[in-house]
């Protein structure tokens, strides 16, 4: 029972607690006040995701460099498995090969590195924040400011990151396969057409370009948002489960009791979340597919 | 939820894992599918082609079969024939050799006929002279009657 150790350790209370893992290590020592602060990184979500994504190339490369056409191993064909559902999906929502052969990648690197970076809630919660704290208070630091976050897409910069990569490849996607041109028409005419009547033309130009900006945004940011959502739902509530078993106060029937829920409560959610994991993955990656094949097609 | 500076680092290193990806991994890997996926055509194309040359090849042993035993048939028939022919042959000089043989035996014996009768006839003329020789008890000069004896002889014969 690791939360009960840290609360025993450090005398923190259930708010304090989870205050504590909801903090992310920006260097400061602090929670970030402003709502947006240009002049701060958070650490640990970099850290992870740069890791996390790293591994996953490397894995890939592995398998990819030894590619047979013969009789290809367990990991090659497991890997094939997952580039020959990405191809497909591709194949049917970009219509363009040339345009394919970055976007399936794309997607593959999208699902395979989401898919890591939200299984990181599967390790125990305060495995990784424990041993930081460790090695940060070795440093000669405070422990109490060894913060750590260890899911990467439950920070809404990563996710809104990802997402606005997305919303880039889209934009150069439009710009590329309508010509500026053709794509400039289009933000003023679509989706609600436009007139021969210059005033009236003028006006359904201006409602056209507002809608536009609204579909640019609203997808992006809700493309974003869904997964951050989702996994920090998903973290929140491991940790309102450890809180159970951070109760802990010696062989009693209450305690006991809590222990048991925190067991059950904890076994249920996960076997949950990896549906979420593997879902949100998934849909973050057919989302990427659908917005860029969007771009690839007039209004 | 707070908007930081993460964000601009994540989306630089989201672009450049999706660099790597595209780079690296995605196109030996789809490179190994498609060249599995033409070898599997291939090899089944093959196999079909295969199976069409023996359907073929069954079709050529039939007629190369059906053939040699025309030939075969051929060839006993010719034999039989020639063989008919050297029997026929071979009859018709024996009979011609019989024929040879007769005639020569049928000559044999006519000239033989005649010698015997040569020679019977000297016998009955030197018989008729002693006879008459006898009935006329007196001696008879063969160089006289020489000429006498030979038209007796023609008359003989």
């Amino acid at each position: 029972m690791s939360a009960e150790n840290e609360t025993a350790q450090h005398g923190l209370s259930a708010g304090e607690y989870i205050a504590h893992h909801l903090t992310f290590f920006n260097g400061t020592g602090a929670k970030q006040q402003a709502l947006v602060d240009w002049s701060l990184i958070n650490y640990d979500t970099l850290f992870f995701s740069v890791a996390l994504g790293a591994l996953a190339c490397l894995a890939m490369w592995l398998i990819a460099r030894k590619a047979t056409t013969g009789v290809p191993g367990r990991a090659q064909a497991a890997f094939e498995l997952l580039v020959e559902m990405v191809a497909d999906q591709a194949k049917g929502l970009i219509h363009s090969a040339e345009s394919r052969k970055f976007v399936s990648p794309l997607a593959l690197t999208v699902f395979i590195w989401v898919f890591l970076m939200n299984a990181m809630d599967f390790l125990p919660l305060d495995v990784l924040p424990n041993i930081w704290a460790a090695i940060f208070t070795g440093m000669g630091h405070d422990a109490h400011h060894a913060y750590m976050r260890v899911v990467p897409t439950a920070d809404i910069n990563a996710t809104l990151g990802m997402s606005i990569t997305v919303l880039l490849i889209c934009l150069y996607y439009n710009v590329k396969i309508k010509g500026f041109g053709g794509w400039a028409h289009e933000l003023v005419s679509a989706p609600f057409g436009t007139s021969k009547n210059p005033v009236l033309a003028i006006v359904l130009g201006i409602v056209n370009f507002a809608m536009q900006l609204i579909e640019f945004g609203a997808k992006t940011i809700s493309h974003g948002m869904r997964l951050f959502g989702n996994m920090f739902a998903g973290e929140l509530i491991f940790m309102l489960i450890a809180l159970m078993g951070a109760a802990w106060t010696g062989f009693n029937a209450p305690s006991l009791l809590l222990f048991a829920g925190h067991f059950v409560a904890g076994f249920a959610w996960a076997l949950f979340h990896i549906l979420v994991v593997v879902l949100q993955a998934f849909i973050f990656m057919m989302l990427t597919l659908v917005y860029v094949g969007q771009a690839h097609e007039g209004h | 939820m707070n908007l930081n500076a993460t964000l601009i680092a994540q989306l630089v290193v989201f672009l450049v894992f999706v660099w790597f990806t595209m780079k690296f991994v995605w196109p030996p890997i789809t490179k190994a599918l498609d060249e599995r996926a033409k070898k599997i055509s291939d090899g089944l194309a093959a196999a079909d082609k295969a199976k069409t040359d023996l359907a073929l090849a069954e079709k050529k042993v039939v007629d190369e079969l059906r053939r040699a035993r025309e030939s075969a048939s051929d060839l006993r028939g010719g034999a039989e024939k020639q063989s008919a022919q050297i029997i026929d042959e071979a009859r018709a000089e024996a009979a011609r050799i019989v024929a040879a043989a007769r005639e020569a035996a049928e000559q044999e014996a006519g000239t033989a006929i005649q010698r015997a009768k040569e020679s019977l006839r000297d016998q009955v003329a030197q018989l008729a002279v002693a006879g008459a020789e006898q009935i006329l008890r007196r001696e008879i000069n063969a160089q006289v009657h020489a000429e006498l004896l030979s038209n007796l002889k023609q008359e003989l014969r």
